[in-house]
């Protein structure tokens, strides 16, 4: 009777383990990601749906990290604003309209990334407060004007005690504490552990290894 | 037995926990302040860019001295800031160094390179 018992809680705890890290989504088709295979990304200003105004440049600055170190060459992110604000693209909108041919033709980047900010700040509860920090993301291929890729993630300031629980949790208090000591601008620590999770590769549904990485085509 | 079975049962969970753990790959760059420099940048909230030149500087030391590689854009961003500042050889060097270590950049290099030297010939006139 015990034993059985004992049996039947190994097996309960085995089935949690092994559902705890299945994806219940169905999987991302790749199909044309994998024929395109882009070498170089254009991170174009994100769009900001919040109303927060740092939003723009708080993500824009927080994507070359995922992306280079899945790797991919960025180009780099604050030159290309430059770029866009001489050449009469004053607002992130402005430049989401610009023809993808065009883009490559002035960056030679093989793909663009258009990102959206949905939610970017500190929003104040009833129990508690948190840094919220939302993204949705679409990798366009530059020569073809096919989408590759799309993806979305969030980030919150109230979650980090629940995440210290594995690997990644780790390794993102590790990215906090890293930065905390010279930073105090709270949405922007969290625009980072959000652009990680929306653009890291080796993640469920996520990105896949670009070219410079010694991962690349082997997922 | 019963010892046995649970052991059984332990490295199987064991390996399952393992399994979905990602693998942790050491970063290809140093990375430095790269990104809080881009956001400083970004953000225009009064650093001169010779105080941006300088913290640039100092990361691309430390790096240097350990070994690790600038990530994309550092070299190209402190260029843009060395222009900022009117040193020009510097800002080609850098400019230089993105492509040599990124090809990738090459056409975006030279854009802003011709871009550059346009203007340039233009107040000389």
């Amino acid at each position: 009777m015990t034993r059985s018992i004992k049996l039947f809680a190994l097996l309960l705890a085995t089935m949690v383990l092994a559902t705890g890290c299945a994806s219940q989504r169905t999987p991302y088709d790749y199909a044309e990601f994998k024929q395109a295979r882009p070498a170089s990304i254009l991170v174009l200003p994100p769009l900001n749906s919040s109303p927060e105004v740092a939003a723009t440049s708080g993500m824009l600055s927080q994507v070359t990290y995922p992306l280079a170190e899945s790797g991919y060459y960025v180009i780099p992110v604050a030159l290309s604003a430059e770029t866009f604000k001489q050449n009469g693209l004053a607002t992130a909108a402005d430049v989401h309209h610009v023809d993808p041919a065009k883009l490559r033709e002035i960056f030679g980047a093989d793909a663009a990334l258009y990102v959206e900010v949905k939610a970017y700040g500190t929003s104040y509860q009833v129990i508690s407060s948190a840094t919220v920090v939302t993204a949705d993301a679409k990798l366009l291929d530059l020569r073809s004007s096919k989408v590759l890729w799309q993806g979305t993630a969030s980030a919150s300031s109230a979650e980090n005690q629940q995440q210290n629980n594995n690997l990644l949790g780790m390794l993102v208090a590790a990215v906090i504490n890293q930065i905390s000591d010279t930073l105090s601008d709270t949405s922007f620590r969290i625009a980072g552990i959000t652009s990680n999770r929306l653009l890291m590769a080796g993640r469920a549904n996520g990105m896949l290894y670009g070219p410079r990485s010694p991962q690349y085509q082997k997922d | 037995m019963n010892r046995c079975i649970s052991a059984g049962v332990l490295a199987g969970a064991v390996v399952l926990a393992s399994g979905c753990a990602q693998k942790r790959v050491p970063p290809i760059y140093g990375w430095d302040n790269y990104q809080q420099q881009v956001y400083t940048y970004l953000k225009d909230e009064g650093a001169s860019p010779e105080e941006q030149i300088s913290t640039l500087e100092k990361g691309l030391q430390s790096m240097q001295a350990r070994g690790a590689n600038a990530p994309p854009g550092y070299h190209a961003h402190l260029g843009m800031l060395y222009a900022a500042v009117g040193r020009d050889d510097q800002m080609m060097r850098e400019l230089d160094a993105e492509k040599r270590l990124f090809p990738e950049s090459q056409p975006y290099m030279d854009f802003l390179l011709r871009k550059y030297q346009n203007q340039t010939r233009q107040v000389t006139k």
